[in-house]
């Protein structure tokens, strides 16, 4: 469930004439833009995107960009978006900022959608960079990264519910094989060979690769993603282990993604702000809840302690707060 | 009584690609159980067994189920979607004896939309993704290839970035050189180019290698693909040429209608006949009406004929 709260009723004309008149003046005026784009759902932003360029002949998000900062900035302008716009942004973000591809949001393009919206987002990819997803990622990773993520972008899973029991045994075995055997004994080496790693989790359906983990683990007597847990250096493992998790259950997963960030392990900010970002008007809800079972405290909680000012404002509207100015 | 002229056409009409349903209709429909006796004792097709009668060989029957079963391939593909005709083409290549090429030439071919409407399609008939069952039955080196050329969704504007088409030849080039020491398919660098980069841009990096007289016209995995994704008229038009030749293996007639059935209303039918007069000196239609028979000889040549 979303934990957005938006009005039924809106003037995207007005809402455009605030906004306007929040960016005249000295400075901006963050809060009325918070309060406004906070309790906008897509299709309301979309209108008031509309309404700007119509009554100030301007780009809203050209104005967001020039007007605002920082970590807040970079919240709102993906928040403005339309969510498969936003999804495609993300992605080239992702690819093309750092010198280093982030691959987690690259699984998490590809893992948390449908076959379908994956299709939509690489569309919309095509669409604003005129070149495809899997071309840019491609030419910005190699080797068995590289390999990896092309495959899950590329793929257009089956979506039925049958699963082949036989097919799970003999792929949980030859998951086992290469695992552990490419270790040379104890955990912690890198994988000596991905192949058929890659070939399952980038082909299998989601169905057929539950059955599988579930081999794995009485097969194995540890579960597939512990068998990977070893050296955190090692990239390409993590992003394998991340890949599964994100295949086992998709919100403890993100709920994962977000603990980091808050907790600044691993990769920085971005994290807590794009999950956010992309899941209030979808199921940020059900995340809350594994956050709070997880971690004794609220996200909101957390969210409040970590960031401050206008991004934590901005953060907490989304995740439904109303009473924080 | 039956004239030895009647035994040769008899045996004529079923003994080329496709059956002369009339020529065998008017032979037939005339000879009586003698006509019929002297006949199987003539002819090729028939052995005497050791209990005394002259049995069938069997090869032949085989072969006659083939040649009369064409028309009801080529009007039952004709009549089908065009996702499902992609997607049964591509499932009867991934369980048949490898036939890689059908694969390639499908993935290569189709447009994005057309390509993603063969998979979708797959989902529904086959209750499996192409690329899992790609990936599964195939476990030698063209797998990457093959799963990457299927799971393709290139974009289709025209926009080319010089540079990287540059740069990109370059890499494809050296992988061509090497190509005695290592197939160019299991190169990483050549996967990701060939299975990820968009037409135009690959058809730039072909232009590139025109310019120093590699042609990429052989029958490696590598200038298939090249060629499929470049130049598909004269692939097509290669392919066509094969399934007309004497003495062609099933799998190779069996082109002739998958060619043609599969690109009779795309616009590259019209380049396909250019390529191939170019290429044979002979109007595709000519060739046919000499090489093919009866009713599914009727049917293709109607299919080559429209929009003219």
């Amino acid at each position: 469930m979303a934990t957005l709260l938006a009005p039924e009723d809106f003037s995207p004309g007005e809402d455009a004439m605030a906004l306007n008149k929040a960016f005249k003046g000295w400075g901006t005026d963050e809060k009325a833009i918070i309060w406004i784009l906070g309790h906008r759902n897509a299709d309301q932003r979309k209108q008031i995107r509309l309404a700007y360029q119509q009554i100030y002949l301007e780009d809203l998000i050209k104005k967001l960009k020039s007007e605002l900062s920082g970590d807040f900035k970079r919240a709102v302008c993906h928040w403005i978006l339309d969510p498969v716009e936003r999804e495609a942004v993300l992605a080239y973000e992702a690819i093309i900022k750092n010198y280093r591809t982030d691959y987690r949001v690259i699984l998490e393009t590809a893992f948390t959608k449908s076959a379908e919206e994956l299709l939509t987002v690489k569309r919309s990819y095509q669409f604003l960079y005129k070149s495809s997803l899997e071309e840019d990622v491609a030419s910005h990773t190699a080797g068995d990264m590289r390999k990896f993520l092309v495959a899950v972008v590329s793929v257009y899973r089956y979506e039925g519910e049958e699963i082949k029991e036989g097919v799970a045994h003999s792929e949980a075995n030859i998951l086992g094989d290469e695992i552990q055997g490419g270790r040379g004994g104890g955990g912690g080496g890198a994988l000596k060979g991905a192949e058929e790693i890659i070939r399952i989790l980038s082909t299998r359906s989601r169905p057929q690769l539950l059955a599988t983990f579930n081999y794995y683990k009485q097969i194995h007597g540890i579960s597939i993603t512990k068998s990977l847990d070893g050296n955190p250096a090692d990239e390409f493992s993590e992003a394998l282990r991340a890949a599964i998790q994100c295949i086992k259950n998709p919100k403890r997963y993100l709920q994962k993604v977000v603990r980091n960030s808050i907790n600044r392990v691993g990769t920085g900010e971005d994290a807590l702000s794009r999950v956010i970002v992309t899941h209030a008007e979808k199921d940020l809800k059900e995340m809350k809840d594994v956050y709070l079972q997880k971690n004794g405290r609220s996200l909101d909680d957390a969210v409040a302690s970590e960031t401050a000012g206008n991004y934590k404002a901005f953060l907490l509207t989304l995740l439904g707060n109303q009473d924080y100015f | 009584m039956a004239l030895s002229h009647e035994f040769q056409a008899l045996t004529k009409s079923f003994s080329g690609f496709g059956v002369d349903e009339k020529s065998m209709i008017s032979v037939l429909g005339k000879w009586h159980k003698d006509d019929i006796k002297s006949y199987r004792k003539e002819s090729p097709h028939f052995v005497q067994d050791d209990r005394l009668f002259e049995k069938w060989v069997d090869h032949h029957v085989d072969f006659l189920k083939h040649e009369f079963l064409r028309l009801k391939n080529a009007v039952v593909l004709w009549t089908m979607h065009p996702w499902e005709r992609d997607a049964r083409l591509m499932k009867e290549a991934i369980d048949g004896p490898q036939a890689y090429g059908v694969i390639i030439e499908v993935a290569c071919t189709r447009s994005s939309e057309e390509l993603l409407g063969a998979r979708r399609a797959y989902h529904s008939l086959f209750d499996h993704s192409i690329e899992e069952d790609i990936a599964y039955r195939v476990n030698d080196s063209h797998r990457k290839l093959l799963v990457g050329l299927v799971s393709s969704y290139r974009y289709e504007g025209t926009k080319v970035h010089e540079e990287i088409v540059k740069s990109e030849a370059k890499i494809l080039c050296a992988a061509i050189k090497n190509a005695d020491r290592k197939n160019p398919i299991e190169d990483e660098e050549v996967v990701r180019i060939v299975t990820t980069r968009s037409k135009p841009h690959l058809k730039a990096i072909f232009q590139h290698f025109k310019g120093i007289n590699e042609n990429l016209d052989g029958e490696s995995t590598f200038d298939k693909t090249m060629q499929c994704l470049c130049t598909p008229q004269t692939y097509f038009s290669k392919v066509l040429d094969a399934s007309l030749r004497h003495g062609a293996d099933e799998n190779t007639k069996v082109a002739l209608t998958r060619v043609i059935v599969t690109r009779a209303d795309e616009e590259d039918m019209k380049e396909i006949k250019e390529e191939y007069h170019k290429q044979h000196g002979v109007s595709l239609s000519k060739k046919i009406d000499d090489e093919v028979n009866g009713n599914f000889k009727d049917f293709l040549l109607t299919l080559i004929a429209r929009g003219e």
